[in-house]
């Protein structure tokens, strides 16, 4: 449904209310969430994944460089710092 | 029209068992309950033995009898499954499920009255709770009926302008444990009029799709009116599918029967068996010159206005059999139906309603006969009751 | 018997972040709390699981995060019917892919058959069902998501709320301290039904719960893992200690993790020193008002629990032999 969800029509609605576009919930960005942020020290960063591997939001991705960062689904939960191998994440509050 | 076929004796459930053999079923998931067990039972020795292609599951509760059949159904098999009673009861919540997600399920009911106290015997009362379950619900009186429209529901449920889940309701015992004379169809006929299943929608990891989303308050009302729709725009392929079966075997079917209901001025109405016993006493009563017919609800669900009212235009006096209560209502379940469908028209007749034949109790002819002189009785002096128990001791 | 043989995890030796699968299959946009355990879980066993699969996943946190329409976070054919059902469904939906297969209508490969569910669609209300898929023996995979408590619907106690644990309906007053009775042994129930592989997993260890479900769904016939799903919100902790937390638990022995293949107990995960189960309760909330007879109590359970299993797992024979033949 690419309409906004309460202007749907029954019409619309697909038989048995079954949802045909896999992943569709990408359309919802969770970053309007958090209250906090990860911010990477690319200098002691040794891109091991790790951070990419724990975030349950698939929240983290890999730049061009191998390098990783957050993208725009992190909910800002910080489980990335704790388990950064170098200690090379830090939260800083979001700014508003 | 066909030649007149050879009739085979045999009891009615395993008649019933035949035409989901000749229906090529897929995947059956079944638990035993009385009176529904023979079908079961001789459907897993015809898979045993090779003779039907299929995938019988012995789940472990009715609940889990439904749910399957829903997985079975999603993944694309032709699915079945057969119940009664308790086991309705227990399967309820899977119910409303299995319809909403449009999943072309079929589903024997062998009716028998539910609990408390336990009953084992013939009554409606199983398939009355389930009114709201938005299924496709049919009626059959007798072995042949039963027979062809478990065939019949298998096109009706996977028709792509449908997809709805269908119950054939049948009389427990009295039908089901039953020897009667049927007239058998040939797997080729069958295979001709009932082609291979396409789903509709299916689980296939070549084409993901998410099945049993849940809806906010805003897309609620939109997703039940689209299965309203459905469920009452079945109308029109029900009577497609029936006329191709009358033109292959002879035998027409109709969402209202009647029976001698021309220059009819009372006309007595109930469903399923207790049919076949009122038309015997309908004759008695025309022998007497009592201008009486009987109409029989066949398709219950989506619910047949317009061919009751047609049905029961010219009547002065309707009197409804119901086979199960809605206790503590304001009617029994075919009454509340019946009156509620005649309630627009400018001319109303009288509408009484007598529950009859509860928990298997029997029903002779005669009791239609005094069944009508109670009724006019009634009429005559206004009603005492909103609704009345028949033959009731005390 | 040679059809159940148990699968080898010497082909799943890859233990470098970088080099596990990219593809999500549970994809961003859920809306789980943050720092959810049981999304991080879900996350790498749909990886593992892999594309050929159809999922059957029951009423909880994970479905209604996950399933609100139009959205679905879910890259696998997924179906959701209700709350106790799950392994019923998946039945279904197994055997139809064998008749379908037997009549030539299965075009691809056989898709894996995975269950999923919460604790309490899995240790209460659908035990029945759980019990009833795998005695059938259907080649499927159920994987429970253990909160440890029934949290979708706002931290009520479940059977698999751990002793003492504070809880909506088990909260800590003047004559209780909390859920007084032990976690149900879900695990011993699974191995009780004599199927080939059973397991317990953790997002505290996501290589082994990567390699567990990996391995429970190319097993064929049944299989089952209990997976620790740390919940922040429902356990009273912080939103960032989820992994370590998980990690803790395993630590000090309260969740150890292991394999039963076969009816064999093997120790997948074993810390070199066993830490005080004090380490593991302090950073939860939901444990925050027990004293030291509670605590000591589940110390001593804890260790005795963990000795048995140690003895499971010396043990040179299995401990219900596989029992399931199902033909075709």
């Amino acid at each position: 449904m690419s309409k906004a969800w309460d202007q749907v029509t029954w019409q619309e609605i697909e038989v048995g209310g079954v949802l045909t576009e896999p992943g569709s919930a990408r359309n919802y960005n969770t970053g309007d969430w958090r209250s906090s942020r990860p911010i990477w020290d690319k200098t002691r960063c040794i891109k091991c994944g790790v951070c990419w591997t724990v975030c349950p939001e698939s929240g983290i991705s890999e730049d061009a460089d191998g390098y990783f960062d957050m993208n725009t689904y992190c909910k800002g939960c910080g489980i990335c710092v704790k388990e950064c191998v170098t200690g090379c994440i830090k939260m800083v509050v979001e700014e508003s | 029209m066909m030649a007149h076929k050879k009739r085979v004796g045999m009891e009615v459930s395993i008649a019933v068992s035949h035409a989901v053999q000749l229906a090529r079923a897929e995947a059956i998931a079944a638990y035993p309950i009385t009176p529904q067990t023979h079908i079961v039972e001789h459907l897993s020795s015809l898979v045993a033995n090779g003779e039907l292609e299929a995938e019988f599951i012995t789940v472990e509760s009715e609940h889990s009898a439904m749910s399957t059949c829903i997985g079975m159904s999603a993944a694309g098999a032709r699915t079945y499954t057969a119940t009664s009673s308790q086991g309705l009861a227990l399967m309820n919540e899977i119910l409303f499920i299995a319809s909403a997600m449009r999943l072309p399920i079929v589903m024997t009911v062998a009716n028998r009255a539910l609990s408390g106290p336990l009953s084992i015997w013939n009554d409606h009362g199983d398939i009355m709770a389930a009114r709201d379950i938005g299924w496709i619900q049919v009626f059959t009186e007798n072995g042949q009926e039963a027979f062809d429209h478990s065939i019949m529901a298998f096109k009706i449920a996977e028709d792509h302008r449908v997809v709805m889940p269908t119950i054939v309701n049948m009389d427990g015992f009295i039908l089901t444990h039953v020897v009667e004379a049927h007239e058998m169809m040939d797997q080729e006929t069958v295979d001709r009029f009932l082609p291979d299943l396409v789903p509709y929608h299916k689980l296939d990891p070549a084409k993901p799709v998410t099945m049993g989303a849940f809806a906010m308050p805003e897309l609620f009302t939109e997703c039940k009116m689209a299965h309203q729709m459905a469920l009452t725009g079945a109308h029109g392929p029900i009577l497609e599918v029936w006329k191709e079966w009358g033109e292959l075997t002879g035998r027409h079917y109709k969402p209202v029967e009647t029976y001698r209901t021309e220059g009819a001025k009372i006309i007595i109405m109930m469903m399923g068996s207790l049919g076949q016993v009122a038309e015997v006493a309908v004759d008695a009563m025309r022998d007497q010159g009592i201008p009486v017919g009987l109409v029989k609800i066949r398709l219950w669900r989506p619910f047949p206005f317009a061919e009751l009212r047609q049905a029961l235009a010219g009547a002065e006096l309707i009197v409804v059999c119901d086979r199960a209560l809605s206790l503590g209502g304001a009617a029994g379940p075919v009454l509340a139906e019946v009156r509620s469908a005649m309630y627009p028209l400018a001319q109303r007749p009288h509408i009484l309603g007598y529950n009859v034949g509860l928990g298997g109790r029997d029903v002779q002819p005669e009791a239609f006969e005094e069944l009508v002189r109670l009724a006019q009785a009634e009429v005559k002096q206004g009603p005492s009751q909103e609704y009345y128990f028949y033959g009731v001791r005390g | 018997m040679e059809k159940f043989g148990s699968a080898e995890s010497t082909k799943f030796d890859t233990y470098a972040s970088r080099m596990m699968p990219r593809d999500e299959f549970f994809t961003s946009g859920h809306r789980s709390c943050q720092g959810c355990g049981e999304a991080l879980a879900v996350r790498w066993a749909c990886k593992a699981i892999g594309k050929d699969a159809i999922i059957a996943h029951a009423t909880g946190c994970m479905e209604i995060v996950s399933s609100g329409m139009p959205q679905t976070a879910w890259m696998h054919p997924w179906i959701h019917v209700a709350f106790e059902n799950t392994s019923a469904v998946a039945s279904g939906v197994e055997s139809a892919l064998r008749i379908l297969e037997r009549k030539g209508k299965l075009k691809g490969p056989m898709p894996k058959v995975v269950a999923m569910g919460g604790d309490g669609a899995t240790f209460d209300i659908g035990l029945q069902s759980l019990s009833g898929a795998l005695e059938r023996g259907h080649n499927f995979t159920y994987l429970c998501w253990d909160n440890e408590a029934y949290m979708n619907t706002g931290i009520q106690r479940s059977s698999a709320t751990p002793f003492g644990a504070m809880t909506t309906t088990s909260p800590p007053g003047k004559r209780s301290f909390g859920q007084s009775t032990w976690k149900k042994d879900m695990v011993a129930i699974a191995v009780a039904h004599g199927i080939p592989y059973v397991a317990t997993a953790s997002p505290g260890y996501l290589f082994d719960l990567y390699f567990k479900v990996k391995k429970a769904v190319e097993t064929p016939g049944p299989a089952y893992i209990n997976i620790l799903s740390v919940c922040p919100t429902g356990w009273r902790s912080a939103t960032d200690l989820s992994v370590r937390l998980a990690r803790l638990a395993t630590e000090t022995a309260v969740f150890p993790l292991f394999e039963v293949v076969d009816g064999k107990y093997r120790m997948t995960v074993e810390p070199p020193k066993i830490r005080p189960v004090r380490d593991y309760l302090k950073p939860q909330g939901r444990f925050r008002h027990l004293r030291d007879p509670e605590v000591e109590f589940i110390q001593k359970q804890t260790m005795a629990r963990y000795k048995l299993l140690l003895d499971k797992c010396q043990s040179p024979f299995p401990e219900f032999a596989p029992v399931h033949l199902r033909e075709g």
